[in-house]
């Protein structure tokens, strides 16, 4: 709408609009790792629900996609894929690093097949700190984002620092 | 197509398509090359593989692994013994104990140290509750990889019943880290033993569902029967392990023959379960069955722990003495072990890992010959493999 | 177990009498036996620890004869790995070790050790070595060859192992080594464009090198000490 780009959202409708966006990531997992293990526990398992909070977890592409879970080790030969992966999501797009390997190449940290974090390839809204986080620590995670998503203002694409689940 | 031809144009555009068909119907189409992964739900992680098909049927099949590759051999080599065991839980990362038992027991022969009896037991215990949380995990999958995803949740309940007993224990859901040389690392809360027993009646339960929902579904049959057979003498060849081996007809468990001391498996009456088709249905059917096997194991485990000392005299700084040592055991995924050279430092000289889904992946070019794509999925459920053990 | 009374046995002094002596492993001391029967000069080192394991060295040119030997005559069908051995010591240090010798002991970093093989012995600084096992009688055999260094290359044993092609990919990008008449040598775990051969001691592990670890920090005690025992050495 014309109102976004030129600035003058009034706040209400701006907040409509951001909770009706946080009650509806569609959430495309790129698990590539140990968790991705517990990121299916969140996902699947009746006992850390995520559908709850209103992620889905099961688009059928990136492109249907809102939010990239990246969970797991990010080696140098996969890092290409996971770059077009983002740059297939449409705008407004957010990534959650999950695990320790994603945020900073983990316990592999001196590896020589290993990238340093996913934050190299792509940027990075919600780092979640474990090895692995336990599912409740990736609900948190939603949930800082969800918040972060509710007090955006569409207008800027985000250029916010990135929230640390402590 | 719509109803209604309105006029002369329209009529001679539909009938040249319908020209063009019948002459599509006999054109020799040549092959394309489909490349499944390395992002895929059906893949286990990051597995390519790329199929070369003619029409549905695959002509060749090559997994192309290292999407996962984070160099733990060279990483062992500038680690300390306790360092190493913590990474090495992340190899098979579902069902994690069993990654750190063949490095304990290699370390311990190198150091020649036993673990003192009730140790050694409450180690059986957890290795094969991991079998239990990743086989338990497999079964669910197993229903997800052909399409009946009911399984899949099934599979993850009743998998938080094992890994609660894991972290009451170990403190860890998986990736417990609690394997020491000479011991374990603690010792069993209160009321654990109870409590594990009533998992282990869940585990029991969930076995009987997924007969009923998987095994002796007749879709599930019709799929997996006959399908992607492997005579015995080529998964010999191979060196497949694990339930792949014994479906194939090999009576050939290492928990039996000539493991490395340090499990308590000889205190405790079991069975090796094999099946002589070879085919995906005789290797899930193993699995399911060394599931309830694998119950019956730790719940004689679980009445005779004997009491005494958790872990033996070891310095407090471990320096492995000079010398090399192969330790492997029967872990969920098949046959791991661990090759330790050490020169009496801080850190091994060269450790060589030994996994089991190496092996088990390196048949897929010859099986997939021939089949069709959905068989391959087939295949690749039944062979069950993790990516964190190809790629090391 | 027989090897912790080798322990003891050694400690006593291991001029030991025979009768002193580790208890001889006889299945496996026969195995060794039949190898050198049928191979005579070919198996040039080997090495038995009594109740585990056997290490047979063979001459390079007989590498696919011993398999063969071994998966048609001795019973060892099964496949289990094949690697390869760099005996060079680290030119970049004792690593972990040398942070012990500096923090624990006070005493400057050491000098690595010398080059030295291990069991079955060796005189080159790559071997290739490979392990089978018997589904039937319960034992496995590792077997290593010696690779000159200036021609690191090796006979196949795909054609009696059929398993061995995705284990000899790996070796070659790993180590540098070339298995001839294996029908498909390309990458197996690393991208295309990588340079170097990592498992090969003189490849550095760059981040290492950059910011090296703090060094040995020990904040849990043993189980069983008490809490105030426990005392680490920080970095």
């Amino acid at each position: 709408m014309g109102l976004v780009d030129s600035g003058k959202m009034p706040k209400p409708l701006t907040k409509l609009l951001n909770t009706a966006r946080k009650y509806s990531l569609w959430c495309y997992q790129w698990g590539l790792a140990c968790c991705a293990i517990e990121m299916g526990a969140a996902f699947v398992s009746p006992r850390y629900d995520i559908m709850r909070l209103g992620v889905i977890p099961f688009p059928a592409s990136p492109r249907q996609a809102d939010l990239v879970i990246v969970s797991g080790t990010l080696t140098d030969k996969m890092a290409p894929a996971l770059r077009r992966l983002y740059e297939q999501m449409p705008d407004p797009k957010y990534v959650i690093s999950m695990g320790s390997c994603a945020n900073c190449g983990g316990p592999y940290w001196d590896s020589y097949s290993v990238t340093k974090g996913v934050d190299q390839i792509i940027p990075v809204d919600v780092y979640i700190p474990g090895c692995p986080p336990r599912p409740e620590a990736l609900l948190e995670g939603i949930v800082l984002l969800q918040e972060r998503i509710l007090n955006e203002d569409p207008v800027d694409r985000w250029k916010g620092d990135p929230i640390v689940v402590v | 197509m719509t109803a209604v031809v309105p006029d002369a144009e329209q009529r001679a555009y539909v009938a040249a398509q319908a020209a063009d068909a019948r002459v599509n119907v006999e054109f020799e189409s040549e092959g394309m090359t489909l490349n499944i992964g390395p992002q895929h739900p059906a893949t286990h992680g990051t597995l390519r593989i790329v199929a070369k098909l003619d029409g549905e049927q695959v002509v060749s099949c090559e997994p192309v692994p290292g999407y996962m590759h984070r160099g733990y051999e060279k990483l062992t080599e500038v680690r300390t013994y306790p360092q190493i065991n913590t990474l090495v839980n992340r190899l098979d990362w579902v069902g994690s104990f069993a990654n750190e038992v063949p490095f304990i027991l290699a370390a311990e022969k190198l150091m020649d140290v036993e673990a003192p009896p009730r140790a050694q037991h409450i180690r059986t215990i957890l290795f094969e509750m991991s079998r239990l949380a990743n086989i338990v995990l497999f079964l669910g999958d197993l229903g997800a990889q052909m399409g009946g995803v009911t399984a899949v949740f099934y599979g993850f309940r009743d998998r938080e019943f094992v890994l609660n007993q894991i972290e009451a224990v170990t403190g860890g859901r998986f990736h417990p880290n609690f394997d020491r040389i000479g011991g374990i690392k603690d010792d069993l809360p209160k009321g654990w033993i109870a409590e594990t027993k009533v998992a282990m009646q869940k585990v029991r339960e969930f076995c009987d569902e997924v007969e009923d929902l998987l095994i002796g579904n007749e879709i599930f049959k019709m799929r997996a029967r006959g399908v992607g057979v492997i005579p015995a003498d080529v998964a010999l060849s191979y060196g497949l392990s694990g339930a792949n081996l014994r479906a194939s007809g090999v009576d050939y468990d290492i928990r039996r023959d000539g493991g490395a001391p340090g499990l308590a498996y000889d205190k405790v009456d079991w069975k090796v379960i094999t099946h002589v088709d070879g085919d995906c249905f005789a290797r899930c059917w193993v699995r399911l069955q060394e599931v309830r096997e694998s119950v019956k194991i730790c719940e004689q485990l679980l009445d005779t722990i004997p009491a005494g000392p958790i872990m033996a005299k070891v310095p407090r700084i471990i320096k492995v003495p000079e010398g090399e040592a192969y330790a492997e055991t029967e872990n969920p995924l098949g046959i791991m072990g661990y090759y330790v050279a050490s020169k009496g430092d801080l850190t091994p000289f060269r450790v060589k890992i030994r996994t089991p889904s190496f092996n088990n992946i390196s048949v897929v070019p010859w099986v997939a010959k021939g089949v069709y794509v959905p068989d391959v999925i087939t295949i690749l459920a039944s062979l069950y493999f993790i990516l964190g053990d190809i790629d090391k | 177990m027989s090897s912790s009374e080798t322990a003891t046995d050694a400690a006593e002094g291991t001029e030991a009498e025979e009768a002193e002596a580790p208890p001889r492993d006889d299945r496996r001391e026969a195995i060794l036996a039949r190898i050198t029967e049928v191979l005579g000069d070919a198996v040039v080192g080997s090495h038995i620890r009594p109740g585990d394991d056997l290490w047979v060295r063979v001459d390079r040119d007989a590498w696919p004869d011993v398999h063969e030997l071994a998966s048609r005559r001795l019973g060892c069908t099964y496949f289990s790995f094949l690697s390869g051995l760099d005996w060079l010591p680290s030119p970049f240090g004792r690593d972990m070790d040398s942070q012990e010798d500096i923090l624990t002991k006070g005493t400057e970093a050491k000098e690595p050790a010398p080059m030295a093989s291990g069991y079955a012995g060796g005189d080159t600084r790559f071997q290739v070595f490979s392990r089978v096992n018997s589904p039937t009688e319960a034992y496995g055999i590792t077997f290593k060859a010696d690779l000159p260094d200036d021609d690191l290359s090796i006979r196949t044993l795909v054609p009696i192992f059929a398993g061995a092609q995705w284990h000899e990919r790996e070796a070659r990008e790993m180590f540098g080594f070339t298995f001839t008449g294996n029908p498909y040598p390309v990458n197996l775990y690393l991208p295309g464009a990588f340079e170097g051969y990592p498992l090969r001691k003189d490849f550095p592990l760059l981040s290492r090198r950059v910011k090296p670890w703090p060094g040995i920090v020990d904040v849990e005690p043993m189980p069983g000490q008490d809490s105030d025992e426990g005392e680490g050495e920080d970095g």
